[in-house]
């Protein structure tokens, strides 16, 4: 029964912890602003559907670029369909790909990191080689390739972001367990002959998780970055699916007489990135941690 | 220190072969081949394998490999499909006009953004620094070909001041692409200044708060003589590390806003050969852009080596 009200105990505290570290960030106005276009971005990605006015894809010829107005409160685009349901949707194929896009790259990335720095030696020695390797070939060169070789589809861009952007938190994560593993409690979890399963799971984790899950805050706004550069390429998700990405380069050469379809997603899309970027770095600050000093790799 | 500097230059020559392997099995990954691309309908029968013969396709893909290494080594990168052009022709002028670019975006950005970040750190908290550092949050955070297109849009089409959009031939003149090139100028070295000062800011911050500094401010050492004598060597160093880094970074960058701008540079190429299944130029281009990145992290290494005397000694005890 002592045992239970302890454990109790600390799943409070963890929660505790949480709400502290989000009180933190959103008493700066820097994090509170950051924090309120995330969220505002992310509940429009899931409502977007329902309020739409118009069908994202309807194609009418006879509204072709018209101004804003009350009815199309964006106006439309070349091929006459409503600007403004394209844009509330567009963050939906942004935040969704890079999002769970991020979640893979923190997961291979952070894991490969924390074993490599606790097993050290050959294997080590090895993969960061091939991880270097990687990341010295520029990104967009490297995402093209593999986007050219598997296609456009959500299934392909997800998993080659995440792959891609993972490269970078391997490094990161690398060095956070040769911050810990000379500890004390590391030896002796040795010496208790523990497998390094479980060490990694129970010692190493607990203690690299802060400055992974930073350097995986970063990444989303990089990802997002990168992924909405693809499509700009034309690489990226394909028409006729509202992206922003997409939508600039469309209307792009249009926007002399028509810059109304080309501002609203540049809107959309700055927003959300620099709504990322200010989150990851209160975040960053209310765990202590300085990400002023690295670079974008 | 010798010793140090030749096992920097092995790594990043390591470095450069696994990326030669990565690009080579890649691009042999990739559906379709030179030949088929090329002969489009006609890819069948006897003329596929003339093709085959001719572009030496018809031998194992590791004495390819071998073959393509040794070759590249010596800067013959072989032939280009679409203009059928030796690759090192059709490089010359591309990497000269990127150059360009990149250089007058690295020599306008790095000293505006020394100024940027020591002006922030020194006036830290106060009105300066909040201004500059809303803006340099802004211009980081904004993809290039946002920037690129708001730039064109307000400078080129609502007040005509300069042309939107680069139309000259490959080879031309400097004196006649200078004009062309201000605003993709602008557009590069405003992330890169931006992403420089930020890191300046901090290191100067850091530097600022150290015990010697405090000492120096007691001992009542003139403010800007201890900002110049004692903060700004130490507190500069550590940051070229990371402003190789983001160099090396804009190589991405530049290939995008190449494109926004039709700029005829390496940025551009990238994109028509990876569109055309140019796998020859594609692996020239991954090489030459890997090797630059490499580089550019060996300038760093070893500057920080040469002008850190404790590292020397350090790494050597190691």
């Amino acid at each position: 029964m002592k045992l239970d009200n302890i454990y109790q105990e600390e799943k409070k505290s963890n929660f505790a912890k949480v709400s502290e570290i989000i009180i933190t960030m959103a008493s700066r106005p820097s994090g509170f602003i950051g924090l309120s276009i995330l969220i505002f971005h992310v509940v429009l990605a899931f409502i977007s559907p329902y309020i739409a006015p118009y069908d994202f894809k309807a194609i009418n010829p006879t509204l072709m670029l018209q101004a804003p107005s009350a009815e199309y409160w964006f106006g439309t685009d070349d091929l006459g369909r409503d600007v403004f349901t394209r844009t509330i949707l567009g963050g939906r194929t942004a935040l969704t790909i890079t999002f769970f896009g991020s979640l893979i790259a923190l997961l291979w990335g952070g894991l490969l990191g924390i074993f490599c720095g606790l097993v050290g030696g050959k294997t080590d020695d090895v993969v960061m080689r091939i991880v270097d390797a990687f990341l010295s070939i520029p990104w967009i060169l490297a995402m093209l390739l593999i986007v050219s070789l598997l296609g456009t589809s959500t299934e392909v861009l997800i998993p080659a972001l995440g792959f891609f952007y993972g490269k970078g938190i391997v490094r990161v994560a690398r060095a956070a367990t040769h911050d810990v593993i000379a500890k004390d409690f590391i030896v002796s979890a040795r010496a208790r002959g523990h497998s390094n399963f479980s060490i990694i799971w129970n010692e190493i984790i607990p203690n690299v998780r802060d400055s992974i899950l930073v350097e995986g805050a970063m990444r989303w706004s990089w990802m997002l970055l990168g992924f909405s550069s693809l499509s700009f390429l034309g690489f990226g998700v394909s028409p006729p699916t509202p992206d922003w990405g997409l939508m600039i380069s469309n209307a792009r050469g249009l926007m002399s007489f028509a810059y109304w379809s080309v501002i609203a997603p540049i809107v959309g899309l700055s927003s959300l990135i620099i709504g990322i970027n200010l989150t990851a770095d209160a975040f960053a600050k209310a765990l202590g941690i300085d990400r002023s000093t690295k670079a974008p790799v | 220190m010798l010793f140090l500097i030749i096992k920097r230059i092995l790594l990043g020559l390591i470095t450069l072969f696994i990326v030669s392997l990565i690009t080579f099995v890649g691009t042999e990954i990739l559906p379709g081949d030179a030949c088929t691309t090329y002969l489009e309908r006609q890819a069948f029968g006897e003329q596929l394998e003339a093709c085959y013969r001719r572009l030496g396709l018809n031998v194992p893909a590791y004495e390819r490999y071998v073959s393509w290494a040794v070759n590249a080594i010596q800067g013959d990168f072989g032939y280009s499909l679409s203009g059928e052009m030796p690759i090192k022709e059709v490089l010359g002028p591309r990497i000269k006009n990127s150059l360009v670019l990149a250089s007058a975006a690295i020599f306008i950005g790095i000293p505006i953004a020394l100024i940027l970040g020591i002006v922030t750190a020194l006036w830290r908290d106060k009105l300066p620094d909040v201004a500059i550092s809303t803006v340099t949050i802004f211009a980081m955070t904004i993809p290039e070909f946002i920037s690129a297109t708001l730039l064109i849009l307000i400078i080129a089409i609502w007040l005509e001041w300069l042309p939107g959009i680069v139309i000259v031939p490959t080879d031309v003149s400097f004196l006649e692409l200078l004009p062309n090139i201000i605003l993709p100028v602008i557009a590069i070295a405003m992330i890169m200044t931006a992403h420089m000062a930020r890191m300046v800011r901090s290191s100067v911050i850091q530097v600022m708060a150290s015990e010697y500094v405090q000492m120096a401010i007691l001992k009542g050492v003139p403010y800007w003589k201890m900002v110049f004598k004692h903060v700004l060597p130490n507190a500069l160093l550590p940051a070229i590390n990371v402003v190789a880094l983001t160099i090396a970074w804009l190589l991405g960058g530049v290939v995008v806003t190449e494109v926004v701008f039709n700029y005829p540079g390496l940025g551009r190429l990238v994109i028509e050969s990876i569109s055309n299944r140019d796998l020859p130029t594609v692996q020239a281009l991954a090489i030459i852009l890997a090797s630059i990145y490499v580089s550019i992290n060996l300038l760093a290494d070893l500057m920080t080596l040469m002008l850190n005397p404790r590292l020397k000694t350090l790494q050597i005890r190691k």
